[in-house]
């Protein structure tokens, strides 16, 4: 095979099929709606002078105006920020756990924390559903133990969607915190220890920084894909969760207002541009690290 | 063997508890007889009986198959392309381009790979159907499989496939004899991840498909929005059920070719003592 096909081939599918698309939704952003189908006015027909006339930011202007869209931005990120935390919280203590744990037990730990990642997200977030309902399990088992009387609302709400968050994009926190505990020399620990330091201290002083880049990793690994989910909060948060990957599919398939639809995305990557551009800051520092 | 403190075991056994109680609970509830989730009236394989009577299910479960076997095959060939020049193909024009093309879809939200695919298939007046949602599917899977391939090409020693070029082949033999059979694990993982990508995706397959071609997953969202169903949870145990003899399986191979190689490291080294 010429080297030249081989660049092509994989160069022009994703030029079709990634650029492209992506240029459209950037002039779609900018177009007017139109009760059509495609309901929207295409503005390439006539040439560039044209279309750079007939450009508007008429939909971003919109997007400010109302305060549904600004809401729904905020709420995301808050959602994305708390559960990133929670999953920190929740995975820390399992991948130190897994770290410490013997030789012998570590394959089979590893892959207990890999197989819920191949099994269907969406069934995993479907699972919480039966539980946390009204009638749902949870609820019966705290009625059976006498904490509560009347079942806690929590399916529909936002305490769900930080529940379905933690719970899919574990694995994703787990995986790097223990890849850099697993590094870590555990005699720093002990020589901390005998120079004094308490346990806590030990672990404050000593293994947090230096497990540092792994709860970095982890933790835009998490709310990268946090921000823009949709299925947790469709499934599983209210009518009053506002989440951007939901307004999104709302504006899209409910309203069929394309326009408004692309802007919302357009603003989303924006807003992404940031994490993403720090989390592969964080990789390329470590990998040089390691060199 | 060191032991491990009550803390460790603690958050293990929680840990490990919450991320398998909420499946293991789903699969318990597949057996009850009742056609009520949350309450338990005796063990049945009802909903298993129903579900396969379900013809919407069985026509969704076959197309998303056949998008999954045909996406993550291309999505192979394309992405341990990708991989080979990434790693080998040295400076060309818009490399910088070419790979930012190929990490960018990892980061991407779903909904506006989504949606902009969807409006590229509008402005090109492609249907939309199973051709569709495999070639959406295609590209964002083959940047899996390129990461995936490209970390086993960096790690191998690149003598191996000049040896093979001094030797007398031709740079295509020297792929397919020398550099194929290396990193053809990792080839395999790729594809491996490329076929439940798209097994699992609901949101890229919802924008991309038409009314022509539903798969597993869209039909699974649109059951559970209205609630928990029996027959649903008797799906997703089959799903599960698959997933893990999967994993487990591919695991116990990797494990005994590890352990292989290991031990013809040794015999060669027995033999040149």
């Amino acid at each position: 095979m010429k080297r030249a096909t081989l660049i092509l081939v994989p160069y022009l599918w994703l030029l079709v099929l990634f650029l492209a698309p992506f240029l459209i939704v950037l002039k779609i952003s900018l177009s007017d709606a139109a009760l059509a189908i495609p309901p929207y006015t295409p503005t390439l027909k006539d040439g560039i002078g044209a279309l750079i006339a007939e450009l508007d930011f008429e939909n971003f202007i919109f997007l400010t105006e109302d305060d549904l869209y600004w809401k729904a931005y905020l709420s995301s990120l808050r959602i994305a920020v708390i559960s990133t935390l929670l999953t920190l919280l929740v995975g820390y203590p399992i991948a130190y756990g897994m770290a410490r744990a013997p030789d012998e037990w570590r394959a089979t730990l590893m892959m207990l924390v890999i197989l819920p990642f191949w099994t269907s997200f969406l069934i995993r977030v479907y699972a919480w559903m039966g539980i946390l309902s009204n009638e749902g399990l949870l609820n019966q088992l705290l009625i059976w133990l006498g904490l509560i009387n009347d079942p806690l609302t929590i399916l529909n709400t936002n305490t769900a969607v930080y529940i379905g968050i933690v719970y899919t994009y574990l694995p994703f926190m787990i995986l790097p915190i223990y890849a850099a505990l697993d590094r870590l020399d555990s005699s720093l620990d002990e020589a901390a220890q005998d120079l004094g330091c308490t346990r806590m201290q030990a672990f404050w002083l000593v293994t947090i920084p230096l497990s540092r880049n792994g709860i970095v990793a982890g933790s835009f690994l998490v709310f990268i894909p946090a921000l823009g989910e949709f299925v947790i909060p469709s499934l599983l948060g209210g009518s009053g969760t506002l989440m951007i990957g939901k307004v999104l599919w709302e504006e899209f398939f409910n309203n069929r207002d394309w326009p408004v639809a692309s802007a919302v995305a357009v603003i989303l990557l924006l807003i992404l541009v940031i994490p993403i551009v720090l989390f592969q800051r964080n990789q390329q520092k470590q990998q040089e690290a390691e060199q | 063997m060191k032991r491990m403190s009550w803390f460790n075991v603690t958050s293990l056994t929680l840990g490990f508890a919450f991320l398998y109680l909420p499946m293991l609970v789903l699969i318990f509830y597949s057996f009850n007889a009742s056609k009520l989730v949350t309450v338990w009236a005796g063990f049945s394989t009802r909903w298993y009986g129903e579900l396969l009577q379900n013809e919407a299910f069985l026509d969704a479960a076959w197309v998303t198959l056949k998008v999954a076997v045909i996406s993550s095959s291309i999505a192979t060939v394309l992405g341990t392309m990708a991989a080979y020049v990434l790693v080998r193909g040295g400076r060309f024009l818009g490399r910088t381009l070419f790979s930012g093309m190929i990490y960018a879809p990892l980061v991407m939200p779903e909904v506006i790979t989504g949606l902009s695919l969807l409006l590229l298939f509008i402005g090109i007046g492609l249907d939309r159907g199973v051709l569709t949602i495999v070639l959406a599917h295609t590209t964002f899977s083959m940047c899996y499989v390129s990461v995936v391939v490209s970390s086993r090409l960096v790690s191998f020693d690149r003598s191996l496939e000049e040896a093979a070029l001094d030797l007398g082949s031709t740079p295509f033999e020297a792929f397919r004899l020398v550099t194929l059979p290396i990193i053809a694990p990792a080839v395999i993982s790729g594809w491996l991840l490329a076929f439940t990508l798209s097994l699992d995706d609901l949101v890229i397959a919802s924008f991309t498909a038409g009314p022509a071609a539903t798969t597993l997953p869209i039909k699974i969202f649109s059951a559970v929005r209205l609630g928990v169903s029996p027959e649903i949870n008797a799906l997703s145990t089959i799903m599960i059920l698959i997933v893990t003899v999967g994993v487990v399986t591919a695991s116990l191979v990797s494990k005994r070719n590890a352990l292989r190689a290991q031990n013809e490291v040794q015999a060669a080294e027995r033999a040149a003592a």
